[in-house]
């Protein structure tokens, strides 16, 4: 019986980590100029974790192969020295390697989202509601109208709270349901919540953000590849959270120049 | 003695039923009134609303259902400044009568309520389908009835249900935040919503005082006060100031 457990551990432990090192289950492609390295960073994780996980899993095995189950006659043995100082080998090493890993990952994370925004980025915000997004793009005087949440009707498309009546700069802002940028040029998205916490999740992007209510969150990006992708929420929103999704479409400028053309014009 | 008494008020009551018989039927030989009707047209002035593209790009499916953007129905207008989606009815002066037993049929298919507003009667059966290939959450905005808020997936049942009092209730889909329509529920059987050549007609109105009022979602109502003759046909109009924001 010890055996076929070795066996069967062994077995898993060489198949599961056979799907990641050659890529069977690996990340979609990356699309961003910054995503080289969160894939750096998540490949030292997985190589670290990875080795780890397969060293563990095959000592098991030899130790369920050579040491199952005996005649209860055969003496069971001990570790010379007792088993505490293995264990307390064991929680410094692999506490070592998360710190590690902890303070490379938080290098990269911090060198992503704490760097500012390039200055010329083009700028777009955003609406997350149950269950849906929004965009909306300044329109041709270059600037936003201000947003009154009492104002926001979903009824007659009015889902950033604008107050055309009233707010001239409001009157051109271009609002649709998905979002087109164009390919190297830094974006700079204003992460806006209506009513509960969602999140903007573009597994190409490498990007996943939470919107909170309340707070106007800040994210940057620059996509490097054109092409149409899925944004999806990642915080449990509600009934319709599953279908909670938009698109992303990364275009060359000219393409993306025209689209907005033709956006202004159907507002 | 008994029996001969009864033998005589048997005639008696005979005699009767002839006189009540023939009374009746003089009755019936005076034309009864012939019904009237009111009739005309809706239209604005002002500049309203632009109708803009409605962005389906979440839900694919309904993106290929309809091979041509479907524009926003909030204000939907015509030629001739006519104004679509009014909801035109007796609002007093009207006989109480009791609500039609057929259903009424509210469609949920590519991602828009067909029809964007239906007017209905109280206490009338309506019946809720989902024809799209996904779920929909059905969610009327109720205040003086009661509100509620149904999940109806793909190939679910209809939802049979019935409003039981007077309410324009708007109604929303909880997936799919661009769909929005109404309930325009009535007392009156004498109803009409306007197309997009914004007449109306209400027909089988006997003679009277109406008060008849015109519904907008975004414009408001209007009221106007109508005297119908005897088999007489009235045309009114109603101006709705639109805005453009």
């Amino acid at each position: 019986m010890g055996k076929v457990f070795a066996v069967v551990v062994a077995a898993i432990a060489v198949v599961s980590a056979a799907l990641f090192a050659l890529h069977i289950w690996w990340l979609p492609v990356d699309i961003s100029a910054h995503g080289s390295r969160i894939d750096r960073a998540l490949n030292e994780t997985m190589v670290a974790a990875g080795v780890l996980f397969v060293v563990a899993q095959l000592a098991l095995a030899v130790f369920a192969w050579r040491f199952g189950p005996e005649p209860a006659s055969r003496a069971v043995k001990t570790f010379p020295g007792g088993a505490t100082p293995m264990v307390v080998l064991a929680v410094v090493l692999v506490g070592i390697e998360i710190l590690t890993l902890t303070f490379v990952g938080s290098k990269v994370w911090a060198g992503i989202y704490q760097t500012p925004p390039d200055p010329n980025s083009l700028q777009i915000e955003v609406q997350a509601e149950q269950f849906a997004f929004y965009f909306r793009y300044p329109g041709p005087d270059g600037r936003f109208g201000a947003m009154h949440p009492e104002l926001a009707n979903d009824a007659t498309q009015n889902f950033f709270g604008l107050d055309p009546a009233n707010d001239t700069t409001a009157r051109d802002d271009i609002v649709v349901g998905s979002l087109a940028i164009p390919v190297n040029r830094p974006i700079l998205l204003a992460l806006h919540a209506k009513d509960v916490n969602h999140a903007f999740y573009v597994p190409e992007l490498r990007i996943q953000q939470d919107f909170v209510p309340g707070m106007v969150i800040p994210l940057h990006f620059t996509a490097t590849k054109t092409g149409k992708y899925e944004i999806v929420c990642t915080q449990l929103c509600g009934l319709g959270h599953y279908n909670m999704r938009a698109y992303v479409e990364v275009m060359p400028e000219q393409q993306f120049n025209q689209w907005l053309k033709e956006k202004a014009a159907q507002q | 003695m008994r029996r001969s008494n009864r033998f005589w008020w048997s005639g008696v009551a005979v005699l009767a039923g002839l006189l009540l018989g023939k009374a009746a039927m003089t009755g019936r030989a005076a034309p009864p009134p012939a019904a009237g009707r009111i009739s005309g047209t809706v239209t604005y002035t002002g500049t309203p609303p632009k109708m803009r593209p409605i962005d389906m790009s979440k839900e694919p499916n309904c993106v290929t259902q309809h091979p041509t953007p479907v524009m926003t129905e909030n204000v939907v207008t015509g030629a001739g400044s006519t104004l679509r989606w009014v909801v035109v009815y007796i609002s007093a002066g009207d006989q109480p009568t009791s609500p039609p037993t057929e259903a009424t049929r509210y469609n949920q298919k590519g991602c828009l309520y067909i029809p964007h507003v239906l007017a209905l009667q109280v206490n009338q059966p309506l019946d809720i389908y989902n024809e799209d290939p996904h779920s929909h959450n059905i969610h009327p905005l109720a205040r003086v009835n009661p509100e509620w808020n149904k999940s109806q997936p793909k190939g679910a049942p209809p939802i049979h249900t019935k409003w039981e009092e007077p309410e324009f209730i708007p109604v929303k889909c909880n997936v799919h935040p661009w769909m929005h329509g109404y309930f325009a529920v009535l007392r009156t059987p004498h109803y009409s919503v306007t197309g997009e050549d914004g007449t109306f007609s209400l027909a089988g109105l006997p003679p009277g005082k109406y008060t008849v009022t015109a519904w907008h979602e975004q414009f408001g109502a209007q009221r106007q006060e109508v005297t119908v003759g005897d088999g007489q046909s009235k045309t009114i109009s109603f101006v709705f100031t639109a805005r453009p924001y």
